[in-house]
């Protein structure tokens, strides 16, 4: 159940942010945020002689807090970032099934890159990327 | 108007009917084109139409309000009933069934006969909510529609709008709508200039009537016998929510908007060859955005267009999805809402299992190429048939082959998978690699084939193929789904991969730890470690430590006093300063210690080490000559055994005040002899010194064997001072000593090197291995 599912670009700023509309969504944008600067030390940490081994799924960016939220990390080849918070409290999500969700996303954001029509660098519009995201923020909660 | 009763079938019925046409909820229905259609599927005469229009009272009022919508459908009732149209009838005439509209398909099915059945299969594809009458359509249009057929089609051409009830009308116009882009085409519902669309709307008057009839007749459509079911049927399915049943009627009717009439496909195909001029080639993104954004249609749409029509996501457009691109710029144009899933009649059908097999190829290519010219022909249509062949296992085997042949000609891929997979046929796995997500055969054979790769290590062509394979292969698929080399798309893959991986290196760990494993065996037998044991073979049986502190208190005498004292062999740093005295020894005893245990039985033949102290005192001087000569000998020597003596020379260094007392005399009796000889003798004497050592109480045995040693050397000159010579003899030992430990403590350096070695690699290995220590 994903709680905040952002799309970081390379440059570090917001691609797709989108979140389950609640009272304080502002906590997860800054979940997301502070979330960069452990994926930018995992990223850097990997070494440049293991670029082609480093993974891309990162894992639990840091262990959660007192809302019980967790953030996971998720990096492609080019530098753009997955980051999504989960909620925790209702089942404990195996990694496996985080590594699906990325997985999906990472599809559905390469669909998005193959459209002639859609810049990169551009905030990410497209419906069947945001029903993706929906399928994936609704599915467990 | 005279007062309308209705049913509450009726009632319903209309007022469904009149929602639907009334597309700007304005509770007054213009006479749009749905109206028209509406009238137009009554199947009703155009005078019949007329009439109803007129005694409606549209006509009047110039648009069909409520009442005389409803009016009018309870005229076109009264018509398809065959009652006379009176005013009167709409309340006289009981139990009227409800007016029965029937898709008017009239001009595309007089145009082409073929597309009759497909007429009916469109109705059929309605969604249940109007079960489609195949034959009764074309009973009826042959009775209405020629006449409205011709000016129908004339007007179609000039009708820019597409009422959303008759497709067919909308497509034919695309043609000129798109042509004439200066000239707005009129999207949206709201223009449905039907003044003066044409001689055919002039029929129902002044383009006012109609529409919302045509929108009753949609949902009215229903073979003539089971009228009453049918009413029921759409009552009920009307019943629910109105704007849930006109989204579904126009979700309905979409389906037929949706098709391609084969004017538009035409008109398409021609559009598609000014950009490319092979028909089974492919339009590559970019192209086909110059193309579309010419159609002025906001960049987010055009986006969303091409999301539905691009079916297998590859950034490349075949001649289907252009065509279905098209198809929906012009709906789009026309003021159709962009479906949110591309409607089936759309999508790519032509079905050619190799045909998709290599078309999959091409948009692959083309989509990382760019160039759409080199498709290879019979290729682009049957690209989309590998979307419908999605779930197909045959599809799986089909791109199985069509893998190979990719791989091998598409140069741009194995360019981009050779840069996946490194020469290292196990790190080749791990990396990302394309994969296809649904087709769980897929997924065996790719954790096959990386299982078969991991196990023949062979970096070329089966890891080069399969990652090559793989990513081909979700090229073609619809979605190119790039996973990293570790993690396929469900979790069995995933652990297959993971366990391909754990398995490779799995392989890599017990090659290395065969390599290590052997290292440390290697090294853990040869070279016991340096340390001084007491259970060490030679001494064994010997107080090593009395017999050192004999040696030491002897030493403490002179250098003279250390040949009876047995050296204590343990600790090099235990007894430096004895053993420094007896460096010559040492080095003897180096190369003595291969034949030490071949003296151990020889223990009786001790020499007499009272007589050593006086060979070793006598000679001191001479021995400098000597033990310079003998160095070098020995110290060969030395070193071709070091290897195996290495260990030993902490044992043998107990012996080197023995050795150094006997080499003593033995280099200077080799003083006058070649060099050869002098390490025989040496070891001679070693011989003769370790059978001494283990018996150092034994004094007079060892005067008995010295007694016997000596007199098999050679003269012994006699130096003068005794001390003089002692300490240089001491100084020549140390220095022997040294450079024996010298050596020793760099041997003991390089082991440990080697096992630093072999834990850093240990480490790394376990370092690889953590990554996948948590899947």
């Amino acid at each position: 159940m994903a709680v905040c599912v952002a799309v970081i670009a390379k440059e570090n700023y917001p691609l797709y942010i989108r979140s389950i509309p609640t009272e304080n969504e502002l906590k997860f944008h800054y979940m997301v945020h502070t979330s960069l600067d452990v994926v930018d030390e995992k990223i850097s940490a990997m070494g440049k002689a293991l670029v082609d081994q480093r993974e891309l799924y990162l894992g639990l960016l840091y262990p959660t807090e007192d809302y019980k939220l967790c953030s996971y990390g998720y990096v492609t080849n080019s530098k753009v970032k997955f980051v999504m918070v989960v909620d925790s409290s209702n089942t404990a999500l195996r990694d496996n099934e985080i590594r699906s969700m990325f997985r999906k996303l990472h599809n559905s954001y390469t669909d998005v890159m193959c459209n002639p029509f859609y810049n990169p660098g551009d905030r990410i519009q497209s419906r069947a990327f945001d029903s993706m995201v929906t399928s994936m923020m609704v599915q467990v909660c | 108007m005279e007062g309308l009763t209705l049913s509450d079938a009726e009632q319903k019925y209309y007022s469904d009917l009149f929602s639907y046409c009334d597309i700007e909820s304005t509770k007054k229905v213009a006479a749009n084109g749905r109206v028209l259609e509406l009238f137009r599927a009554a199947q009703l005469p155009n005078d019949v139409v007329l009439q109803i229009m007129e005694l409606c009272g549209a006509t009047r009022l110039g648009y069909f309000g409520r009442s005389q919508f409803y009016i009018a459908l309870k005229l076109v009732a009264v018509a398809q009933s065959g009652f006379p149209l009176r005013v009167e009838s709409i309340n006289t005439v009981k139990d009227l069934p409800l007016p029965r509209f029937v898709a008017s398909k009239n001009e595309q099915e007089s145009r082409h006969a073929a597309s009759y059945s497909s007429d009916s299969e469109n109705q059929g594809s309605y969604s249940g909510v109007i079960p489609p009458p195949p034959g009764r359509g074309q009973v009826k249009k042959g009775s209405v529609s020629h006449d409205t057929v011709q000016p129908r089609t004339s007007a179609d051409q000039q009708e820019p709008a597409s009422p959303v009830v008759s497709p067919q009308q909308s497509p034919p116009t695309s043609p000129h709508t798109w042509r004439k882009h200066s000239r707005h085409p009129s999207g949206g519902n709201s223009e449905r200039p039907l003044a003066g669309p044409g001689p055919f709307w002039s029929p129902f008057g002044e383009a006012q009537s109609g529409s919302s009839a045509g929108d009753a007749v949609w949902s009215g459509h229903s073979p003539p016998p089971p009228q009453e079911t049918w009413d029921q049927t759409t009552v009920r399915t009307v019943a629910s929510a109105t704007t849930a049943n006109e989204i579904r009627r126009q979700s309905s009717s979409y389906d037929d908007p949706w098709k391609i009439t084969d004017e538009q496909r035409q008109y398409y195909v021609n559009q598609f060859k000014t950009i490319q001029p092979d028909l089974n080639g492919f339009i590559p993104g970019s192209a086909a955005k110059e193309f579309f954004t010419k159609s002025k249609l906001p960049i987010l749409e055009l986006s969303h267009i091409w999301e539905l029509s691009d079916f297998d996501k590859d950034g490349a457009l075949t001649l289907d999805e252009f065509c279905a691109a098209f198809h929906l710029v012009v709906a789009r144009k026309n003021g159709y809402d962009l479906p949110e899933k591309l409607p089936e009649s759309l999508m790519p059908k032509l079905i050619d299992l190799e045909d998709s097999a290599d078309v999959g190829d091409q948009p692959g290519e083309v989509g990382y190429s760019g160039s759409p010219a080199e498709a290879p022909p019979s290729k682009s249509p049957s690209m989309p048939s590998l979307n419908q062949t999605w779930p197909e296992l045959n599809q799986s085997s089909e791109q199985w082959e069509t893998f190979s042949e990719r791989s091998s000609s598409s140069q741009t891929l194995t360019q981009f998978d050779s840069n996946i997979a490194p020469a290292d046929p196990d790190t080749a796995i791990v990396h990302p690699v394309p994969i296809r997500m649904t087709p769980s055969k897929i997924h065996m054979q790719e954790m096959e084939l990386k299982r078969t790769g991991s196990d023949h290590t062979n970096p070329t062509s089966p890891l080069l193929v399969k990652p090559s394979d793989l990513s081909e292969e979700s090229k073609i698929n619809s979605s190119v789904k790039f996973a990293s080399g570790n993690t396929v798309a469900d979790g069995y893959s995933s652990s297959d991969s993971f366990t391909s991986d754990p398995e490779q290196i799995g392989n890599n760990v017990t090659h290395q730890r065969s390599h290590s494993g052997t290292s440390p065996d290697n090294t853990a037998p040869p070279p016991p470690p340096p340390r001084p044991q007491p259970s060490h073979s030679r001494s064994s049986s010997l107080d090593m430590n009395r017999t050192f502190a004999v040696t030491t208190g002897q030493q403490q005498a002179g250098v003279v006093a250390h040949p009876p004292a047995v050296p204590p062999r343990p600790q090099p740093s235990q007894a430096p300063g004895p053993v420094v005295h007896r460096p010559v020894d040492a080095d003897g005893l180096i190369t003595h210690t291969s034949t030490s245990p071949q003296q151990i039985p020889e223990q009786p033949n001790f020499a007499d080490f009272s007589q050593f102290e006086v060979f070793a005192a006598s000679n001191v001087n001479e021995e400098q000559d000597d033990e310079a000569e003998k160095h070098p000998d020995i110290l060969p020597v030395e070193k071709a055994s070091d290897s195996a003596s290495s260990l030993r020379v902490a044992k043998t260094d107990s012996k080197i005040e023995e050795k150094t007392a006997a080499s003593v005399p033995a280099n200077v009796s080799k003083g006058t002899t070649p060099l050869a000889p002098p390490p025989k003798p040496v070891r001679r004497r070693l011989k003769s010194e370790d059978e001494l050592r283990p018996e150092v109480d034994e004094h007079t045995q060892k005067t008995g064997v010295l007694a016997a040693v000596l007199a098999s050397q050679p003269s012994i000159p006699r130096s003068v001072g005794k001390d003089k010579k002692a300490i240089q003899a001491s100084i020549r030992r140390n220095k022997e000593t040294n450079t024996v430990l010298a050596r020793l403590n760099s041997e003991l350096q390089q082991q440990l090197k080697d096992v630093l070695e072999e834990r850093i690699s240990l480490e790394v290995q376990l370092e690889q291995l953590r990554p996948f220590s948590h899947l």
